[in-house]
């Protein structure tokens, strides 16, 4: 099957609505199982991970989620078909770098996503858009307890589900949610943010990790422990968590737009400059000026615009997508031609931010009706 | 600042971890940081790095030492020591010493609370059941209504003959 015939188009993806998704772009949890009586991914030989993904990968597509789905080892998959799925976020970088006798399995949706012997031999995992942890937990609970009739899966009532790491024990899940928070780095609150995040056990990463600047102002807030707490507890406790980072953002965006909405317009204004006028842009710089967009069509600063065309571009003009709709090998240096021809041409149908009048109440940003 | 894993070259990764009233502080040169998947951030947690870290003191103090070795699939305590990852589910058995500590850090408790694969349970609470029967049968036979007795008796007998063989382990 060839995957890029399956993959939705962003433009589509992009259009997808969830609750509170000014703010929470995403929401995900991810299962770790393994199989009793066989060694774990990282130390099996090759022919016990095939073995394996032999058995698994049956059980998986014959799930009622994954009619339709798409399936292949990884070793069928070309690179940039594997940066594709990590760009959208469906593999981790380390399963991309895995070949034979490693699989995948997606379904038509592209909710529910299953990695056959990444670091474990089963991880799967369900997406949701905007703040819906709940939801993608009982989705990817039904799809387990559908599985473990038919996997017989490595269990010690003490430990609960025996992960190959150790960080990972017990219920193996990650609850995460993928956050938008240019208010809050805006408004240099960001850090304190972290730490007291930080504080209650949870971890804060960038949308591509490296320390507290993350690309796009994208952070991804997960639980780190795994045993000792139910799943259902995780989930609320993280649910609670985000419902008062949600909380601090609009906050943070109403006080800037309030006390400094010349520095907002400022910062606005330039992105939209560049954005729709470079020659030439990285995909980084790409990343933290349509997150400032984000935050003007928010603002209600591009009258007419709508934000699904940002969102599209943010997945458009990363290096594997914009490498996809060539032929011929890009460079980085091409790419970064091409991506700001792409820019330009998309942003054409786009004018440049209203100035809204100064006045007491400032521009409409109050919470968008529900 | 020396890196905190080589111990050669200068440190110049950073991290900083709190955890509840705890913090964990990490300082590693470019290649370790590397070598630990510091600069792979999507597969990057500071808690499997410090399990790494941690887990060479925990694991040199570990009966059996660095020679002990899983007997389903051979993997060493010395190599858990290296990679931070086990080998195989009953790994979690034949290092149990080992990772005791390193659970208590890690994680809210070592007691699993969550969920129970189904076929588990049913054994479950198939022993529960039957353990309240002998439970009664016992009781009868103290207050010797022998007519209870042998209706719990065979009652009892039919259970045993559904109970799976895979008992609770």
């Amino acid at each position: 099957m060839d995957l890029n015939a399956f993959l939705i188009p962003p433009a589509e993806r992009a259009r997808r609505k969830g609750p509170h998704d000014r703010i929470v772009m995403s929401s995900r949890i991810r299962l770790a199982r393994n199989i009793k009586e066989a060694a774990f991914p990282g130390w099996a030989k090759k022919p016990e991970r095939i073995r394996v993904l032999e058995m698994i990968r049956p059980v998986v597509e014959g799930l009622p989620e994954m009619k339709d789905a798409f399936s292949g080892t990884m070793d069928s998959l070309s690179a940039l078909d594997k940066q594709v799925l990590v760009e959208r976020h469906l593999i981790s970088r380390e399963h991309a770098a895995k070949s034979g006798g490693s699989g995948l399995v997606l379904n038509r949706e592209e909710t529910f996503c299953c990695m056959i012997n990444e670091e474990d031999h089963l991880r799967m995992q369900t997406l949701r858009s905007g703040l819906q942890l709940r939801e993608a937990w009982s989705a990817i609970d039904q799809a387990d307890s559908a599985l473990e009739q038919k996997l017989a899966y490595a269990f010690s009532p003490e430990l609960g589900y025996l992960t190959a790491c150790p960080t990972n024990l017990g219920t193996g899940i990650r609850v995460s949610a993928m956050l938008h928070l240019p208010g809050l780095v805006l408004a240099e609150q960001i850090n304190p943010i972290i730490q007291s995040v930080g504080k209650l056990g949870l971890a804060v990463r960038g949308l591509y990790g490296e320390g507290t600047e993350a690309l796009g102002n994208v952070f991804q807030v997960s639980n780190q422990m795994t045993l000792g707490e139910s799943e259902l507890a995780i989930v609320e406790r993280l649910e609670k968590v985000l419902t008062q980072i949600i909380e601090h953002e609009e906050n943070a965006r109403a006080t800037l737009l309030e006390q400094k909405p010349k520095m907002v317009y400022n910062h606005i204004g330039r992105a939209y400059g560049i954005l729709a006028n470079a020659h030439s842009i990285s995909s980084k710089e790409t990343m933290n000026l349509l997150s400032l967009m984000r935050l003007g069509l928010e603002a209600e600063l591009f009258p007419g615009a709508d934000r699904a065309l940002v969102d599209e571009l943010f997945i458009l003009t990363q290096p594997a997508h914009l490498q996809k709709q060539h032929s011929e090998k890009l460079s980085a240096e091409e790419r970064d031609l091409i991506r700001a021809d792409m820019l330009r041409e998309r942003l054409r149908q786009v004018s440049r931010p209203i100035v809204p009048p100064p006045g007491p109440t400032g521009p409409a940003l109050d919470k968008s009706p529900k | 600042m020396l890196c905190s894993i080589c111990k050669e070259k200068e440190a110049s990764v950073h991290l900083t971890q709190i955890t509840g009233d705890k913090m964990h502080k990490v300082d590693l040169c470019e290649e370790c940081a590397k070598t630990k998947g510091v600069n792979d951030p999507t597969g990057f947690s500071l808690a499997d790095l410090l399990l790494g870290l941690g887990a060479s003191h925990e694991i040199e103090k570990a009966a059996g030492g660095a020679e002990l070795k899983c007997p389903r699939c051979g993997f060493t305590q010395a190599d858990f020591k290296k990679a931070g990852r086990l080998g195989c589910p009953d790994c979690y058995q034949t290092f149990a010493e080992a990772l005791e500590g390193l659970l208590k850090t890690m994680h809210k408790g070592t007691q699993h609370v969550g969920k129970v694969p189904e076929p588990l349970r049913q054994g479950r609470d198939l022993s529960e059941r039957l353990n309240a029967l002998q439970k009664r049968l016992a009781k009868a036979i103290e207050q010797e209504d022998f007519e209870e007795a042998a209706v719990l008796r065979d009652e009892i007998k039919q259970f045993m003959a559904r109970l799976p063989t895979t008992k609770a382990r």
